[in-house]
């Protein structure tokens, strides 16, 4: 049951972090819960679907069927953080002034939800499709269900613990910087999405490494401990990058960053300005 | 006048590799998983090459290569075989496990 729970738990965490950072970027809207809850729900849906369709996505495109399909639903999900990071930079000013005059619970403002929805609904799918073939094959491999359902009881409330500690954690930021720091804070999920993608694409032979290694970290902080898993989610951290991993995490970065300068000034009445 | 050398190093650097990339007929090795297992637990690759790997599983579930020093993991359905590339690599030993089933499946890979 341990070793269910333990894999269980890896994958968890990393969508768990993931809707942290969304539940607590999209404060104040109403019906959030809702949006979000239909994210994790079709998240779930999709992965078990996908898991059904495991040997013939490995089998496309020459075997690079995975890869193209993880780095899709990646680059999905850094376009989607970044339509809102920009979005908010631009409104993010007005709904802090709003939230301070009204109270932080008081609800304001509509948010491009839809689009964070998304990111729930792929960060729980990529994650959750390999802890359903795991599942599957543990269950086929004669584990008894006690083992299979208390292995995923607990591994998923692990999972959710770390999520909900991190969501309390972000709550304690003052509301003045509430939102530009979840703002930063998706730029950066963001840029080690698409550092990840870029992983994927090397793995599959469709990019240059440049650098198979650029620098190795792992002595220091593995990707695998529970700190580093953390990291690795929430700002991409990876011990052990290929050099164009790190290229895509500053392209995407620097990108998203002067979006938000761009479409972020505080509105004026000259129009035409850009 | 600083800035542009040092955009053209990093150009020519990127180049250099790309071209590599483009050009190197990339040495093959089969891994096989069979009950659980993998059946050579050690597998010899040429350093400081890319290299392709394929992974056969030839059990009825699921099995996910993993291994944390090539940083690489990917699904390899039941029945079913993946290619997967890594390196060019340092010379070393490269542990690499299947993730779905830890106790058994584990191997190196090593870069000489």
């Amino acid at each position: 049951m341990l070793g269910i729970a333990i894999l269980v738990f890896r994958e968890v965490l990393e969508a768990a972090l993931v809707v942290s950072v969304v539940f607590a970027a999209t404060r104040g809207v109403p019906g959030r819960g809702r949006w979000i809850g239909a994210g994790i729900a079709a998240g779930i849906l999709g992965a078990v679907v996908l898991a059904g369709f495991a040997g013939a996505i490995a089998g496309a495109v020459e075997g690079a069927g995975q890869e193209l399909l993880n780095a899709g639903v990646l680059f999905a999900a850094v376009v989607m953080i970044a339509w809102h990071a920009i979005w908010m930079a631009s409104h993010g000013k007005e709904i802090t002034a709003q939230m301070h005059a009204l109270g932080s619970a008081v609800s304001v403002g509509r948010r491009p939800l839809a689009a964070l929805t998304l990111v729930v609904a792929l960060a729980v799918l990529r994650e959750g499709s390999e802890v359903v073939l795991f599942l599957y094959a543990q269950a086929a491999g004669g584990s008894s269900w006690v083992d299979v359902a208390g292995g995923i009881a607990l591994g998923a409330t692990g999972g959710c613990a770390v999520g909900l500690a991190l969501y309390f954690g972000l709550l304690r930021i003052p509301i003045r910087y509430f939102f530009t720091a979840t703002n930063w804070l998706l730029l950066l999920v963001a840029a080690g999405m698409a550092s990840q993608a870029a992983r994927f694409l090397v793995q599959a032979d469709l990019l240059p490494p440049l650098g198979a290694m650029l620098w190795d970290t792992s002595a220091v902080l593995s990707d695998h401990s529970l700190l580093g898993q953390t990291l690795h989610a929430l700002i991409g951290y990876d011990a052990k990058p290929a050099g164009v991993q790190v290229l895509f995490y500053i392209i995407t970065g620097a990108l998203i960053a002067i979006g938000m300068r761009l479409w972020g000034k505080p509105r004026t009445g000259v129009s035409g300005a850009a | 006048m600083k800035r542009t050398l040092v955009w053209k190093l990093a150009l020519g650097w990127a180049l250099l590799h790309a071209s590599a990339w483009l050009h190197a007929q990339d040495p093959e090795f089969r891994l096989v998983i069979k009950d659980h297992k993998f059946e050579h637990v050690e597998i010899i690759v040429p350093a400081g090459k890319k290299v392709k790997l394929i992974i056969e599983n030839k059990d009825a579930t699921a099995e996910e290569f993993e291994s944390y020093e090539l940083n690489r993991e990917k699904v390899v359905p039941a029945n079913g075989q993946v290619p997967l590339f890594v390196g060019p690599l340092k010379p070393g030993r490269y542990p690499f496990f299947g993730d779905f089933n830890k106790d058994t499946a584990k191997g190196v890979l090593i870069a000489q």
